[in-house]
């Protein structure tokens, strides 16, 4: 289980976190959910060690991941699908994928495992990761996360700027990895996606968790979506 | 001599010139691709080389090719990991912040230099070639026989030189294969291209940067080493390289490699030749106009990308 206890981090001097705390579950998918300038990005890159902390401490299955160098963190299982994608621009589609895969040790099939779980991919092994469509390119981001057979999985906006189609298949997949007992912390702007598939869901503003509901709750209160996003 | 000689034996000077330059600025290029540094002290690891050279040769002592062959091995290793601690105690204190690293490197390049000087004085120190013989070149033209080759007098090269330019493409090769083929290479791809990521991806970007400043380092180090059997080793003798660097890495491109090896035989055939005919300070008032026409139409080098 994905534990934040309270966390604070700052960019410099200024100060974004002010004390979020929440937890994944194995199985489990959940949201935050917030305004723009939330801190919901700030909070993904504070559990992979990108931001450092000033306060709190984040952990999984008791082990104390803010302890650890940031490149120390994905070795513990944690895939990252970055806001953006945030692919190597100029490494092929092969050479991303080969970055996942040297981050852990894993069993030789799972460059195999990720390919078919996006076929599009082979086809498009040797071509340069920033001629990719933005379908091609989430595909690829969130193929490089797989690469690490994660047991948590962070997934930033995975849904942003894509066709119907290509939501559909990213949703595809994060549900199967639910189903893989992945836990998985989403940050998404779109309420609709969140209340299909989630399972918890936290309200985050001003760098604070303001509460933290069921989905099943918040499609029975709709007025919680208005109280806290204004939608 | 006729022109046509005159010229071959210029453009074999530039090659020399050519070859040294490349993987000196090499260094520089690698240095500022991945980490975005821009190192003020290449010139005094090039120079550390060539003094550290001089002392390993002298050491071993028992032949010119062994001392040679120890030095070629022994000095760049050295220059490597003074670097990767020059790294590890300076530049990670700064953060790779662009500014403060300039001038961190400024204050390196003074450390390196006068340390050189009170432990090994100001002379200039020779290294013995492990060969050096003379090889006549031949020399073709069209006479009223058809093809008639020649030998014209004073057209030679010794084959040290020939050895420079052909060890300095081997070495760019390997470069090339380590940074394209190998699971290094492609570290040190992901971390020029997104640090933050490569760290989300288990890069220790940190241990990665003093890698590649000690690997820019002994490039400059290879590179004096193999200058050292035709120039003396020499405290002050870092200032050239690290304009000609310089120049070469902002003409090719920064950060980019294949614009560094184009740029690096353009300024050092320009620099033979243009030495050859008329002066050395005529080539280096070309190299620092082509420079500044660059910076004026093509800021981003030969073969650089554009920031967006």
């Amino acid at each position: 289980m994905l534990e934040l206890k309270d966390i604070q981090a700052a960019y410099g001097r200024v100060k974004v976190l002010h004390g979020v705390s929440l937890s994944a579950k194995s199985g489990e998918i959940h949201c935050l959910l917030g305004r723009n300038g939330a801190g919901k990005t700030t909070v993904m890159k504070a559990i992979m060690g990108l931001v450092p902390l000033s306060a709190g401490s984040v952990e999984l299955d008791g082990e104390c991941l803010s302890d650890l160098p940031a490149h120390e963190v994905p070795k513990r299982r944690v895939g990252y699908v970055p806001q953006g994608r945030r692919l190597f621009p100029e490494l092929s589609v092969a050479e991303n994928i080969d970055v996942g895969l040297m981050t852990c040790d894993v069993s030789a099939d799972t460059r195999g495992w990720v390919l078919d779980i996006f076929p599009p991919l082979k086809d498009r092994l040797n071509q340069q990761a920033n001629t990719l469509s933005g379908g091609e390119q989430q595909m690829l981001a969130t193929a490089r996360a797989l690469c690490l057979r994660p047991q948590v999985l962070l997934l930033d906006e995975p849904t942003e700027g894509l066709q119907p189609s290509m939501i559909e298949q990213i949703r595809q997949v994060v549900v199967r990895m639910k189903s893989e007992g992945v836990a998985i912390l989403l940050v998404e702007q779109r309420v609709d996606a969140v209340l299909s598939i989630a399972d918890q869901v936290t309200f985050v503003e001003n760098g604070r968790d303001l509460e933290t509901v069921t989905a099943e709750m918040l499609r029975a209160q709709p007025e919680k979506l208005k109280l806290h996003l204004g939608v | 001599m006729d022109f046509g000689p005159h010229l071959m034996l210029a453009s074999l000077e530039g090659a020399v010139t050519a070859a040294i330059l490349a993987l000196t600025a090499m260094g520089l290029s690698i240095v500022f691709g991945v980490m975005r540094v821009v190192n003020v002290a290449h010139g005094e690891f090039y120079m550390l080389g060539a003094v550290l050279a001089w002392v390993v040769a002298s050491m071993v002592g028992a032949s010119p090719a062994l001392g040679f062959v120890a030095a070629l091995v022994v000095a760049p290793l050295i220059v490597g990991c003074i670097a990767v601690v020059a790294d590890r105690v300076i530049l990670q204190r700064v953060e790779y912040d662009p500014d403060r690293t300039i001038v961190a490197t400024i204050g390196l390049l003074y450390i390196i230099q006068q340390t050189t000087l009170m432990t090994f004085g100001p002379d200039a120190r020779p290294v013995e070639p492990p060969f050096n013989d003379r090889l006549a070149l031949p020399w073709f033209e069209l006479g009223e026989s058809g093809f008639e080759m020649f030998w014209p007098w004073g057209l030679s090269i010794t084959s040290y030189k020939l050895f420079v330019i052909f060890a300095a493409m081997a070495i760019l090769t390997a470069l090339w294969l380590l940074m394209t083929r190998s699971k290094a290479g492609l570290i040190m791809r992901a971390t020029q291209q997104d640090s933050e990521t490569a760290q989300a991806f288990g890069i220790p970007v940190g241990r990665v940067y003093s890698y590649v400043f000690g690997l820019g380092a002994g490039l400059a180090a290879v590179g004096a080493v193999l200058v050292v059997p035709i120039q003396q080793a020499h405290y002050l003798m870092g200032h050239d390289p690290l304009l000609l660097s310089f120049i070469v890495v902002i003409i090719g491109g920064l950060g980019s490699l294949p614009g560094t090896v184009i740029a690096a035989f353009l300024i050092g055939m320009s620099d033979g030749i243009i030495s050859v005919f008329f002066t050395p300070t005529l080539a280096k008032i070309f190299a620092t106009l082509v420079v500044a026409l660059v910076l004026v139409f093509r800021p981003q080098g030969l073969l650089g990308r554009v920031e967006r």
